[in-house]
């Protein structure tokens, strides 16, 4: 299978091992991977600010980009969520919509990717570690990914993987409101630290870095040594 | 225009717009259609047999902390009253007439005031217990489903510290929707002006969310089968 | 003070306030546990949302027919039907009938709508004696502040604060027991039901088929408003009605399973007209005020017509992060949480409340756990849109523009990353300070570093 890899902005500019660690999953697999470097961003913070026009701006380019693509596997239940179900609404009645609904279809979160559309469950990987994940909620609730990346963790050998009682809560990021509120997305955040501390685990995995980012942020602010990591890196070890 | 025509103008004009609905797009406005009702698909399970529905009535009772007996006969319900009657030290009650309550009520020892004429309210605060019939109890929630007509009137069964309820068999049913239809066979168009689904004694958890019985209503609640 | 920069003082206060966090945390913890065990009863929950929003959508979408339907099967049975399209007009109703009756003392149930506009002022000023008869809305009112939460209204207060407060106002004696505190307000308000001329109550549902509105509670204070003064009014919402009495089959349960963990609430009790001839007791007169407020506003927005569909439960707000972290009163509204920030700006205005369809991750748990499936989350973005569509902020839109630009040029966006890490080298001389440019996000977390080697490079270095 031809895949398009969407790389997100910030999975491009700081989180680059997710990326490469799915490049490498996928290319074992035997599947032909493209990065379009024209895509820099989905356009999330815009659509979520309100400015759906500027947002249009920054999409329209991707849906064109895309129009010919086999299927595009995206690094990030957000941004996922953003092509999968706001794209549609955000070319809602204009002369795109149809572009939007196609691209819509034919775009995976990559753990769904290999779960529901590769069915693969085991990639062999090793990761001798405790471990707790993280549901970003826009996988979780935009997309229902909730079993995938559990069903791709219990094929992991070794690792041990302990749910946190808030696992489903949302880690407080939310795009610009982390800038607008930052007051109530910290708290939020101290939530999920606290719970993902009792759990005892030494990694949080999440499939969404965007969540890991905000996270890291927090734990590294209180000196917290537990880690954040992407789902796919974890996958990706031997 | 009056005020009821005004608003109703303008719920017309809003709804000339066919909503958008999530998950559905843009759904036009066609005629309210008799919609049939699932709900004892989707709700709580309750057996078939009558031991089954008793089972579930009682666990329900227990959970709501109310006191559930099923006693074979009125004799056996009367001495179980009078018992109570006994270890509360009730002095005075207050009941309605009817057909379980008369016989059970006749000998109590206690005075008794009846509502069915009306009644002084400051002398029904007096009592210390109301005992009513009900229209029925409803094995999945263990409720009490009690009327204006059935129970003395609104206030008979919360106003004194203690209620008990007398059933009969047969008026033990299964779920809610059965609870409905059941109101609409028994009074059809003229319903009583009060229906109440009586769920435990009375309760809140406004403070801290610890659970403390008798708010306003009964502290006790007491359900007796009569069979 | 405007209503955003209330919103973003309290919140600020509140969620420094640890003990705060934890009160609330804890209280919509046992919630959740007692929620969720409730829910695994039923056959099949999500059958029971779809159900329970089929029948609520269609009653929004025709609540023209429902509503006159009420009403003309509440005349029949003696009720007094009124329509107010403002809350002034509701005010005036109320006190009219007040008047009439020569009304000295009222007690109240829960009624939402009343705080909605302002009735308890209102009728103080008439020189009413006015009591709130639920233990939430009596503990609140003791203390002049608004309810904390739609459900559960003093959910904020701890035993203590509730001795204290109940010795000041009651004279009673200082007690850490939940039982006693309630006990003496049960004494408390025991003589006032029996007293009072009026009782005022709200409504959870309006069945349309029978003129009937249903009243659902835990602690028997409605029933006994309901039952012993001579005048009963419920002051209720225009979105309230149900088409069939059988409706409530479904409804009652999830309300009482959604908003508080139970089986079933307490009461639930349905009034259909003044007592009638043959009955024990009941008022004389029964008036129904059907309340519009800005409601057909709402239901004019084709988009957000669901939120119309709301039972009060208060499930959004018991799961909602934000809510658990700023507390209701943060929010200046008569509702609270999400359901609270997608129909207040229909209610009160967009401009003036947009700013709490900001403050939203938009996680969507609100939408999950909403019994009649209300888009709520989605609401909020669409809120967002129409409030920068009227009024946009000319620094974000210029911001956007670029942003706009930057995504769509892969020179430019390769130009960045240089730049990026050229701040970096400097930015630890001004993190988390005032001229720090990403204080907001470094006053309490780090800052992502940006890689050594981008995705981008990486890719091509491998395709070059």
């Amino acid at each position: 299978m031809r895949v398009t890899l969407f790389i997100p902005c910030f999975v491009d500019m700081c989180f680059p091992r997710a990326g490469i660690a799915m490049v490498e999953i996928l290319e074992r697999l035997g599947h032909t991977v493209e990065c379009p470097e024209e895509i820099a961003c989905c356009g999330q913070p815009a659509f979520n600010s309100g400015y759906w026009p500027e947002t249009r701006a920054v999409a329209l380019p991707i849906l064109q980009r895309l129009r010919n693509a086999e299927v595009v596997v995206i690094a990030s239940g957000s941004c996922g969520a953003m092509v999968k179900n706001f794209y549609p609404e955000l070319f809602k009645e204009t002369e795109h919509a149809q572009a939007a609904c196609d691209l819509a279809s034919k775009t995976f979160e990559f753990s769904d990717f290999l779960v529901t559309k590769l069915g693969v469950t085991d990639l062999g990987a090793r990761f001798p570690h405790k471990v707790t994940f993280h549901d970003g909620c826009h996988g979780l609730r935009e997309l229902g990914i909730k079993k995938q990346p559990r069903t791709l963790l219990a094929h992991v050998r070794e690792l041990e993987l302990v749910e946190m009682t808030e696992a489903e809560s949302c880690c407080g990021f939310g795009g610009t409101f982390s800038a607008k509120f930052p007051m109530i997305s910290t708290a939020m955040g101290e939530v999920k630290c606290a719970s993902a501390r009792e759990t005892g685990a030494e990694f949080i995995v999440s499939n969404d870095a965007s969540c890991n980012m905000h996270i890291q942020g927090l734990l590294d602010r209180q000196g917290q040594p537990l880690k954040t990591i992407h789902l796919a890196e974890v996958l990706n070890t031997r | 225009m009056t005020e009821r025509e005004n608003i109703l103008g303008r719920i017309r004009e809003a709804l000339r717009v066919p909503a958008e609905r999530h998950g559905h797009g843009v759904v036009q406005n066609s005629p309210s259609a008799p919609h049939e009702s699932h709900a004892s698909d989707w709700l709580p399970v309750v057996g078939e047999s009558f031991e089954q529905r008793v089972e579930l009535f009682r666990a329900n009772a227990a959970e709501l902390k109310a006191d559930f007996h099923l006693v074979d006969s009125r004799e056996a319900a009367a001495a179980h009253l009078r018992e109570l009657a006994t270890a509360k030290g009730w002095k005075k009650v207050a009941t309605h007439t009817g057909e379980l309550t008369r016989s059970i009520c006749a000998d109590l020892g206690v005075d008794i005031l009846i509502t069915d004429d009306g009644y002084d309210v400051n002398e029904m605060e007096t009592c210390d217990a109301g005992i009513t019939e009900c229209d029925a109890l409803v094995a999945q929630t263990g409720s009490v489903l009690v009327t204006s007509r059935s129970a003395g009137g609104r206030a008979l069964s919360v106003l004194p510290p203690h209620h008990i309820v007398l059933a009969r068999r047969d008026q033990l049913i299964a779920d809610l929707p059965a609870a409905f239809a059941l109101l609409k066979q028994t009074y059809g168009a003229g319903m009583p002006s009060m229906i109440s689904f009586i769920t435990g004694p009375s309760r809140t958890g406004d403070i801290e969310r610890i659970l403390v019985l008798g708010a306003h209503g009964p502290k006790h609640l007491a359900v007796l089968i009569v069979g | 003070m405007n209503s955003a920069a209330q919103f973003r003082d309290d919140a600020k206060r509140l969620t420094h306030d640890l003990r705060h966090r934890e009160l609330i945390q804890s209280a919509l913890k046992k919630y959740e546990v007692a929620r969720d065990a409730k829910k695994a009863r039923y056959q099949d929950w999500e059958s029971a949302r779809v159900e329970a929003s089929d029948i609520k959508w269609d009653a929004v979408n025709h609540l023209d027919a429902h509503l006159a339907e009420f009403a003309r099967n509440a005349e029949a049975h003696g009720t007094k039907v009124h329509w107010a399209s403002t809350g002034g007009q509701a005010r005036e109703i109320i006190l009219g009938i007040v008047r009439e009756k020569n009304a000295r003392s009222i007690i109240k149930s829960k009624v939402m709508t009343g705080e909605e506009i302002h009735l308890n002022e209102a009728l103080e000023k008439a020189d009413m004696s006015v009591v709130e008869s639920d233990l939430g809305e009596y503990i609140v009112q003791l203390r002049h502040e608004a309810p904390y939460h739609f459900v559960f209204p003093a959910m904020h207060l701890t035993r203590g604060e509730i001795s204290d407060l109940f010795e000041r106002e009651l004279g009673s004696a200082p007690t850490n027991d939940a039982g006693e505190l309630t006990m003496i307000a049960r004494r408390a308000l025991r003589k006032k039901y029996i007293t009072a001329d009026i009782g005022i109550s709200g409504a959870n549902f309006a069945i349309a088929e029978t003129g009937m509105v249903s009243i659902t509670e835990n602690e028997g204070n409605a029933r006994l408003t309901c039952a012993l003064p001579k005048v009963h009014i419920a002051l209720m919402g225009i979105e309230k009605l149900l088409p069939k009495l059988e409706d409530l089959a479904l409804f009652l349960p999830m309300l009482a399973t959604a908003g508080a963990g139970q089986v079933l609430t307490g009461y639930n009790t349905m009034y259909g007209g003044p007592r009638q001839p043959g009955e024990a007791d009941g008022p004389e007169e029964f008036h129904v005020v059907l309340l519009d407020n800005h409601r057909t506003r709402l239901l004019a927005d084709a988009e957000q017509r669901d939120a119309l569909q709301c039972i009060r439960c208060g499930a959004c707000l018991n799961v909602c992060p934000i809510y658990k972290n700023v507390g209701g009163h943060t929010y200046g509204t008569t509702y609270q949480g999400p359901i609270g920030a997608v129909i207040t700006p229909h209610l009160r205005g967009l401009q003036d409340w947009k700013h709490l369809s900001f403050a939203s991750s938009l996680c969507g748990a609100c939408t999950s756990a909403c019994p009649v499936k209300i888009d709520l989350h989605h609401h909020l973005l669409q809120s967002r849109r129409n409030a920068r569509g009227q009024k946009p902020l000319w620094w974000e839109k210029i911001a956007f523009k670029l942003f706009a630009v930057l995504a769509n040029s892969p020179a430019l966006w390769a130009l960045a990353k240089p730049m990026a890490r050229f701040g970096q080298i400097f930015h630890p001389l001004v993190k988390a300070t005032r001229l720090d440019p990403a204080y907001v996000w470094t006053q309490s977390r780090e800052l992502p570093k940006v890689a050594p080697q981008t995705f981008k490079e990486y890719w091509k270095g491998r395709n070059p």
